[in-house]
């Protein structure tokens, strides 16, 4: 049975409801026609990548970087950081005090 | 020929005898800059004046016989990835149009340090997603040799700016081959160094796993130089290397004795371009010349690296381009009913569609269900590929290959198919995922006038024997030394 793929023995073809769906989870508003090509095309890279299936990985560990570097610490003193106007100076809508956003308690897109 | 299409080498001793300023030189470059680049199109932001300001004060520290930094007067060019306080950076992306940053990155306060002349920022794939610089919010990038043809990517601009005499160094990133494909498509030497050589200080992140800051320029010995600037030690990025950094420049032209390169016959087989294949086959001849001995190697799990880094670098992508949100800086949509609308128009609208694929190939396969079967299970190849480095290193000092299928590619060709794009990175993305350094070096043309480059991959902070290994190939040859007619070209 196919790992990549546990509930099909084939590869999974890539819906316009999984499109829709990822699109909401990473905040992406897509138009009519990404939402109709992302949905070829990642459909076709999702199943390209089922060649990773003829991969024999029992017992491999992963690998999440090529750095041998592990916790690297240090002391937790205050250091030079940005003041607050620089902080401030990309926002698309601030007050010089604090970032400016919309009101988070009366969403109603979710 | 122009001064600037002189190797870095050669100008840092023409500035230091007395033979060349730093004014003159940077006048030089953005003279060529203002009368190519329209049809180039390598820069996002020329800064001129700034340059030449700090041209005129190296100058006259020079003649006042003050210390000077290791690149002092040379101008070079920055891949807009890398943030700059007294610079734009867009990362070609509309999503930071107009961004001032607030730092440098660690690579620019080296340069700095360095006296080097910064001359402006390069075009881009937006976020360095792509191989071909035709994902820039921007316009595309094209190759000096070719201006129908592409620079390649995603470091196009950085490329063509050091191929077209724009700047004799430039720096560039490479997260799957965006330093040696471009370098290869526009004719000179890329280098990707080691994961954790330098710093990614300020280098916006597109896979932090994979991505690395490195040099552009004309020869071996020029790339050398830039390397020892840009190399070392910097505590703000956890994965940078404590390690110390050789002169990589004191040894070069001293040949490896009894060079074992490495071939893997995959690397020549299907879908590899006749005259790439025997532009290789003659570089490896080259060697054999000097006495070096040619290896097979076996990489088993090769086959697997496409599918394994387009399941990890978009799923490191998805989250990293999470910052973008409209808050804290970059593009915010100007009429939004609530905050999760005012989120996902902001980021619908301002990235361009090759980021928001990979964005949402990258949330997919990190999302609930999905997580083990992909991410995972590339972390798990991705393992068994480094492996296989590690053991061939184990019989060979560098491994010799094509740098990408074809030479540069047509505009266009490959925009309305990302699954054929990503395959084209076969012959660069492995050294990513295993964290090893690798170097394109000019090795020839293709009938028709398109630069091909030899590839060569060291092992982990290898990069000394690799640039000995890459210059040995350059003293033989003469490749490096082609320059494009932009003049003929420009009217083509």
């Amino acid at each position: 049975m196919s790992d990549l793929h546990p509930d099909q023995s084939s590869a999974a073809r890539l819906t316009r409801d999984d499109v829709l769906r990822v699109a909401r989870l990473a905040r992406l508003t897509l138009s009519e026609s990404e939402i109709e090509a992302f949905t070829g095309q990642l459909g076709q890279v999702l199943d390209y990548v089922g060649i990773l299936d003829e991969a024999d990985t029992e017992g491999v560990e992963p690998l999440a970087g090529a750095s041998e570097r592990t916790d690297v610490l240090r002391e937790d003193l205050p250091g030079e950081s940005l003041t607050r106007s620089q902080a401030l100076s990309g926002a698309p809508r601030h007050d010089e005090r604090f970032f400016l956003v919309p009101a988070m308690l009366d969403t109603s897109a979710e | 020929m122009t001064a600037c299409r002189e190797p870095a080498a050669v100008l840092l001793e023409q500035l230091a005898g007395g033979q060349a300023t730093s004014l003159a030189l940077t006048e030089a470059c953005l003279g060529e800059i203002a009368a190519h680049d329209e049809s180039i199109g390598a820069f996002l932001h020329i800064a001129g004046d700034a340059a030449r300001a700090s041209a005129e004060s190296i100058d006259r520290r020079r003649a006042a016989g003050e210390p000077l930094g290791p690149l002092a007067g040379l101008p070079v060019a920055l891949k807009d990835v890398l943030v700059t306080s007294d610079q734009p950076t867009t990362c070609a992306s509309r999503m930071l149009e107009g961004w001032n940053p607030p730092y440098d990155a660690h690579t620019v306060e080296r340069l700095r340090a360095a006296d080097a002349v910064l001359i402006g920022k390069t075009n881009m794939d937006e976020f360095a997603m792509g191989s071909t610089t035709e994902n820039s919010a921007f316009g595309p990038t094209r190759t000096p040799w070719r201006l129908d043809c592409v620079a390649g990517g995603s470091s196009g601009g950085s490329a063509a700016a050091v191929s077209a005499g724009f700047a004799p160094l430039a720096v560039g990133s490479d997260t799957g081959g965006s330093i040696r494909q471009p370098a290869c498509f526009c004719g000179v030497v890329g280098l990707k160094p080691t994961y954790g050589r330098v710093s990614r200080y300020g280098l916006v992140a597109y896979a932090s796993s994979l991505d690395q800051v490195g040099p552009f320029a004309r020869d071996v010995a020029s790339t050398a130089l830039l390397l020892e600037v840009l190399a070392g030690h910097d505590s703000r990025d956890g994965t940078c290397a404590d390690e110390p950094v050789p002169g990589y420049s004191e040894r070069l032209d001293q040949p490896l004795e009894g060079l074992r390169i490495g071939i893997c016959p995959e690397h020549f087989s299907e879908g590899l371009d006749g005259e790439v294949r025997q532009t290789i086959e003659r570089a490896l001849d080259v060697y054999r010349g000097l006495g070096a001995e040619i290896r097979e190697i076996e990489l088993p799990n090769a086959k697997f690296a496409v599918a394994c880094y387009y399941l990890v670098a978009p799923s490191e992508a998805s989250s990293n381009l999470a910052r973008y949100d409209g808050i804290h800086y970059g593009r915010r949509v100007d009429d939004y009913e609530g905050l999760v609308e005012m989120y996902s128009d902001s980021r619908g609208t301002a990235f361009g569609s090759e980021v928001k694929r990979r964005i949402m190939l990258g949330t997919y396969a990190l999302s609930a269900g999905y997580y083990d079967a992909y991410y995972l299970k590339a972390q798990k190849v991705r393992r068994l590929i480094a492996e296989d480095y590690s053991r061939a290193f184990a019989s060979v000092d560098v491994i010799a290959s094509p740098v990408a299928p074809t030479p540069a590619v047509p505009l266009g060709q490959l925009t309305d198919d990302p699954l054929e794009m990503y395959l084209a990175d076969i012959y660069t993305i492995s050294a990513n995922l295993a964290g090893i350094p690798g170097i394109s070096i000019p090795a020839g043309f293709s009938s028709d006038g398109r630069p091909i480059g030899l590839q060569l991959l060291g092992n982990s902070f290898g990069e000394e024997q690799l640039l000995r290994a890459a210059a040995m190939h350059e003293r033989e040859t003469e490749w490096h030394q082609a320059i494009p007619d932009l003049d003929g070209d420009a009217q083509s």
